[in-house]
């Protein structure tokens, strides 16, 4: 039973490896300028975890396999480095990975987060709401009216609170289910949360932010192959949570144009 | 402090009456049995849960037959509402996480075990300790509640993040009541581990017999000892979040609720609060609690396994170091579950390097365990086979921690199924393994009677192919961004994952389906098994040098127990073999002995 054992052990080890390897299920690819360094970290940590995997679990097979039953005449024998072997083991391998690991991921971190959106970069501000994402943009001024909650409406229409009577930046707001950004880019993202928790994923992005109510919150990425896309959200945030998605389109900087004049004309 | 001869403080004598023999029972023995039949029915309702949820997530509009029994509002004409889903998700993730991997292999076990092996006649505390059980039931009680009020339980995730769960009915169905109630049962919950904690730690500090130093407890008496050190200090944390909850509710207070918030076109009466603050006291106790639920597991495998091994392991201190680093370390990773949550990135990296640091003492104890098994003579059976899947599940779920404990890959990770197939083999089935281990073993010294080994080892082989089968795609299904909570996959991208889903679904049936295996051989052994000698498996520590099996009312008969020698004598040469009990005199030159 012991040798059964082992040997479903390490065919289950095979058999669950086999899909990470030929990347049955992947990750979608990536069309973001930040994404490649989270990649690359996905990927060696991919390695350095799946040896483990597949050793530790190979070892622990193989051990089962050799070292079971009465073996009549034989001496109980203890691994010859002992405990200080496994310490040294766990210390200078796990340790040595996990440092590396640590020490290049924050490159991959610190290219999203620490590194400011430039000056250029086209705002775009998305506001979530149980079930649905908003989008607005500026207009031509520039510059986003004022969100008064007391005016958010949804039977109006009025998704993000604009008072365009008395608030003259908000007059040219442009106001959308979906969301456009033109290609090549750089998107300085405003998240705003209008009730609860949500979160903003977009997996061929490499961007996941969640939208803390009483906390708006930004992100900039720049996109860099034109397509449909889908954002989803991936913080629980009530019944109709699975459904709360919206389409991302990476456009020509010519049919972004068109897009939001037709999306202008719409308001 | 501690004088080395016991304490005769806690002596009750032996109840007479059905009432305080069985029910409200001051013995730690009864007690332990208790917690057992709780975490045995609340696992039952949790997976039957998981069953009607996994149900759902492969064939979505399936009528699942007499489903609106359970609830008419969730389920019109047998199929799930969306709102159900979660409801039930809730619930299966609430049950599981605190009434079956808190009580089971904590509270079960080490109430039952902990003052034997440390040579003690109960806990220095019995009324505590009965009260710990009867508060934590009454807990179990108020969430079963919450199925019955009109919109049914919470919807919100066993995370209960604010300010949804802070608003009121108006967050959706369960908001209100069922918030109510899942926050009542919480605290209610934390103040029964809090005095069953104080009992193990006063237990083991203070009651133990005579000769046995704290380095010649085994190591699950360490481990119940390192896990009530930490729910004294997690729950105590929890406890103030879930009345601070409850006040959102019923006092008008805005604890995690900010101003400024519009559902349903209206203006929240709220100002002030902040969400985080939850997440911050949320996490602050569950990330301690991953390891409150697998820290008493991998003491009672390494029992179970050093017996089957018929060797101690590498080192006994090695191991208790390790697994009190996890404990120490597991208060200060919290941060990783809120990477992407808008709190400051640099505090991500903060909590980054600890995360991958708790990865030392982790290995540490894995190839403790590996090396041990070096050279030895592995007696296989059920209880060993599941001490030794619990390595490999703990291994398999380990590993992927690497990903989740790096800021810049949970960004494609966090929310998804691969973080649900992390936790649930790292502390749901391995800890399960554990349980499974812990009973097989005990339950000749708990009932007197043996389990029917060939159903164990059957059990075994299922569940652990099982186990394989539903959780290891999980990993598949988030590297590919399927989002978790999701009651349906509507978005493109995740369709294609359907089938995947269908077939985690039948393993999940299968899976579910062969504990009753397991149930039939607890049941019909506890009454029909084979009659059980007081030592079966030829074991060293305290619980086997019982006078009677089960042991008597004051575990020890009349005086207690001396203890000559360190837990695991094994490979010796003694006189019963080649093993020396803990209470023999006779001089051992162990083979093993620690410099």
């Amino acid at each position: 039973m012991a040798k059964l054992f082992a040997v479903t052990l390490f065919v289950i080890a095979i058999l669950s490896a086999i899909p990470i390897i030929r990347h049955t299920w992947w990750m979608a690819p990536d069309i973001s300028t930040h994404g490649a360094p989270i990649d690359e970290q996905m990927s060696e940590t991919m390695a350095e975890a799946g040896i483990s995997f597949l050793a530790s679990q190979i070892i622990l097979a193989f051990l089962i396999w050799k070292f079971s039953g009465d073996r009549p005449g034989e001496k109980i024998t203890s691994f010859p480095g002992g405990a200080k072997a496994m310490v040294w083991a766990a210390f200078l391998l796990v340790g040595t990975e996990v440092l590396a690991l640590g020490v290049f991921g924050v490159k991959a971190w610190a290219n999203v987060y620490f590194t400011p959106p430039s000056a250029n970069a086209m705002p775009i501000q998305v506001q979530a709401g149980q079930f649905a994402f908003y989008f607005r943009y500026p207009g031509p001024d520039g510059t986003f009216g004022l969100i008064h909650p007391d005016k958010i409406s949804e039977a109006n229409q009025n998704f993000f609170g604009l008072d365009t009577d008395n608030d003259a930046d908000s007059k040219d707001d442009i106001v959308a289910a979906e969301m456009a950004v033109p290609v090549n880019r750089e998107i300085h993202l405003l998240m705003h949360s209008k009730d609860v928790g949500h979160s903003f994923f977009v997996p061929e992005l490499r961007i996941q932010q969640d939208f803390v109510p009483g906390l708006d919150l930004s992100v900039h990425f720049t996109a860099t192959k034109i397509g449909k896309y889908e954002i989803v959200c991936t913080q629980l945030c009530g019944l109709g949570h699975y459904n709360m998605k919206a389409y991302l389109y990476v456009l020509s900087p010519e049919d972004f144009d068109a897009w939001l004049k037709k999306e202008a004309a719409l308001q | 402090m501690h004088d080395m001869s016991g304490h005769a403080a806690v002596h009750h004598g032996e109840p007479t009456s059905f009432i305080h023999k069985h029910v409200f029972s001051l013995d730690h023995k009864v007690i332990g049995k208790q917690y057992y039949g709780l975490a045995l029915v609340a696992v039952l309702i949790g997976m039957v849960l998981s069953w009607l949820m996994r149900i759902h997530l492969g064939w979505t509009n399936y009528a699942i037959p007499g489903l609106h029994l359970l609830s008419a509002n969730g389920a019109p004409g047998n199929v799930m509402t969306p709102e159900y889903y979660l409801q039930l998700m809730t619930m299966h993730a609430t049950i599981m996480v605190f009434f079956v991997l808190t009580t089971a292999p904590f509270a079960a076990f080490g109430n039952y075990f902990l003052p034997i092996q440390a040579g003690a006649e109960d806990m220095p505390f019995p009324h505590f300790n009965m009260m710990s059980f009867w508060v934590t039931f009454t807990g179990f009680l108020v969430l079963v509640a919450s199925f019955f009020v009109s919109d049914g339980p919470t919807l919100g995730g066993w995370t209960q993040y604010a300010p949804l769960s802070a608003l009121g009915p108006v967050g959706g169905p369960g908001e209100g009541w069922g918030v109510v109630l899942w926050a009542t049962s919480i605290a209610i919950f934390c103040v029964g581990q809090l005095l069953g904690s104080l009992n193990f730690i006063t237990t083991t500090l203070d009651m133990r017999c005579k000769g046995m130093s704290l380095w010649r407890l085994p190591l699950s008496a360490w481990g119940w000892f390192i896990t009530s050190c930490m729910g004294l200090t997690a729950f105590a944390v929890l406890m103030p979040g879930c009345i601070l909850l409850i006040l959102d509710h019923v006092a008008g207070t805005s604890f995690f609720v900010p101003s400024n918030l519009v559902l349903n076109d209206q203006l929240q009466p709220h100002s002030g609060g902040s969400t985080l603050l939850w997440q911050h006291l949320f996490w602050f106790f569950g990330h301690p609690e991953v390891y409150i639920a697998i820290v008493p597991g991998m003491g009672i495998v390494s029992h179970v396994l050093i017996t089957n091994l018929r060797r101690p392991m590498l080192s006994h201190r090695v191991l208790v170091y390790s697994m009190g680093a996890l404990g120490v370390l597991s208060y200060m990773v919290y941060g990783h579950h809120m990477f992407v949550s808008g709190m400051n990135p640099v505090s991500s990296l903060a909590f980054s390097f600890p995360t991958l640091v708790i990865t030392i003492p982790s290995t540490i104890v894995v190839l403790i365990w590996l090396g041990s098994l070096y050279g030895a003579k592995i007696r296989i059976n059920a209880a060993s086979l599941f001490a030794l899947g619990f390595i490999s599940m703990f291994i398999s779920g380990g590993v992927s921690g690497f990903f989740l404990a790096q800021p810049s890959t949970d960004i494609m990770l966090h929310a998804t199924y691969f973080v649900v197939g992390h936790f649930h083999l790292v502390m749901g089935v391995a800890a399960m393994f554990g349980i499974f281990a812990g009973t097989y073993f005990w339950f000749p010294k708990m009932y007197g009677r043996m389990m029917n080994e060939t159903l164990g080892k059957i059990h075994f082989w299922c569940t652990f192919v099982g186990a394989y089968a539903i959780f290891m795609p999980f990993h598949y299904l988030g590297l590919a961004g399927n989002v978790r909570r999701y009651q349906a996959f509507v978005a493109d991208y995740m369709q294609p994952l359907i089938p995947l889903h269908q077939f985690i679904t039948v393993a999940a049936l299968f899976t579910g389906a062969v504990q009753v295996i397991f149930l039939y051989n607890l049941i019909h052994s506890r009454f029909a098994g084979q009659q059980a000698t007081d030592n079966p498996w030829q074991a060293t520590s305290l619980e086997w040098s019982t006078p009677t099996t089960p042991p008597p009312h004051n575990n020890f008969g009349d005086t207690l127990p001396e203890v000559f020698h360190d837990p695991y004598q094994y490979g010796v040469q003694g006189s019963a073999g080649d093993y020396v009990m803990q209470t023999s005199p006779e001089q051992v030159n162990s083979p093993h002995d620690e410099a």
